[in-house]
């Protein structure tokens, strides 16, 4: 069976990553490669459309949990059965792409998640995001009874059902992190993790950087999952 | 009460109501949030004409003094008003979302059945 699959790559002014991170993913995998420009005001549109991926522009910035959902649109209206996601900054090392396509194709999941923490393999992170990690970690296991050891990776890759169920109005793009596995569990759907590399920011650049961004991340979170937990099961 | 106080408050609430009138007809208010502005103009009105009930509110609170009746409730509509504003604006905040990426889906549609890469 002919396995019609996609990458979403969200980018953010992000001229100097995008032209490697869509080559990395190309020379990998065969599927469609869709940039989802967020209102870039540098030539990152320009670099992903050379480097051969399909752009799609926001015409304003409004956040990378936007940018991943208009890529769920998008995949669910044009038929695809497979989606991977991964940042646009060159965190998230190509190299995992196949494996994580074929965990989910063979069904061995609905969600996979690429872990930087499952080998312990020497990811370093700051005091108080590593609390927030192991805070969230948790909550997770104490809800779900599973063990999700990267929570807030970016690096997923899922099928259809997942993507769109994704596409509801209900979706949490202010914070689509540890909150949406719980929700995803409680749906029924079926997620694991698998083993990556990843890479420090090559510019040190974060969306959560500095003691108020990272507490008020942490804290807006744990709101999410309590809102997620006193819905009632009914989805997004 | 002195007539004082209540030819200032008397004003004050009119103020309100040709105000949010004058709005209304120049179309820079919509009559959707209109009448929680009048409604104030309205309480105002009321608690000056009748002020025994402002007494019987403050002795229900247990307020001290009608002046600190006012203020409390001054307080909780401000902060009711503030909260209708936030789930306007979220709901404002969600339709905005929506109809962008709508616009970005419909462009990205069009640039694929053209077959044309973006550069």
């Amino acid at each position: 069976m002919n396995i019609n699959r996609c990458i979403i790559i969200p980018a953010f002014n992000e001229e100097k990553q995008i032209a490697s991170v869509v080559d990395g993913a190309r020379q990998v995998s065969d599927a469609d490669i869709i940039v989802i420009d967020d209102g870039s005001e540098d030539r990152t549109v320009e670099r992903a459309g050379r480097a051969g991926a399909f752009v799609i522009r926001h015409p304003f910035n409004m956040g990378a949990g936007v940018a991943i959902q208009t890529g769920y649109k998008y995949a669910s209206e044009n038929h695809y059965d497979c989606l991977l996601q991964m940042d646009g900054d060159g965190q998230h090392h190509p190299a995992h792409i196949p494996d994580m396509f074929s965990m989910v194709e063979n069904g061995q999941c609905d969600l996979a998640i690429g872990s930087r923490f499952l080998n312990h393999n020497g990811y370093q992170t700051g005091a108080l995001k590593s609390a927030g990690f192991r805070l969230f970690r948790t909550i997770i296991r104490i809800i779900t009874g599973e063990s999700i050891t990267d929570p807030t990776s970016g690096y997923r890759c899922m099928n259809r059902k997942v993507f769109q169920y994704f596409t509801a109005d209900g979706y949490p793009w202010d914070y689509p992190d540890a909150n949406i596995i719980i929700d995803l569990h409680r749906m029924g759907f079926k997620i694991a993790e698998l083993p990556v590399m990843m890479a420090p920011n090559p510019e040190g650049r974060s969306m959560h950087r500095g003691i108020f961004k990272i507490s008020h991340y942490i804290f807006s979170v744990f709101l999410s999952i309590l809102v997620t937990l006193l819905r009632k099961k009914s989805g997004l | 009460m002195t007539p004082h106080q209540k030819i200032f408050a008397i004003s004050v609430s009119l103020a309100i109501f040709v105000v949010i009138i004058a709005l209304v007809r120049n179309r820079k208010l919509r009559a959707e949030y209109a009448w929680l502005w009048l409604l104030t103009g309205l309480v105002v009105f009321v608690l000056v004409v009748w002020y025994d009930l402002l007494v019987a509110l403050t002795a229900l609170i247990g307020a001290v003094a009608p002046t600190t009746t006012l203020f409390i409730f001054s307080i909780i509509f401000l902060v009711f008003i503030s909260l209708h504003f936030a789930i306007k604006i979220s709901r404002l905040s969600n339709q905005v979302k929506n109809l962008a990426q709508k616009i970005s889906l419909l462009e990205a549609g069009k640039e694929r059945s053209s077959g044309k890469k973006t550069e």
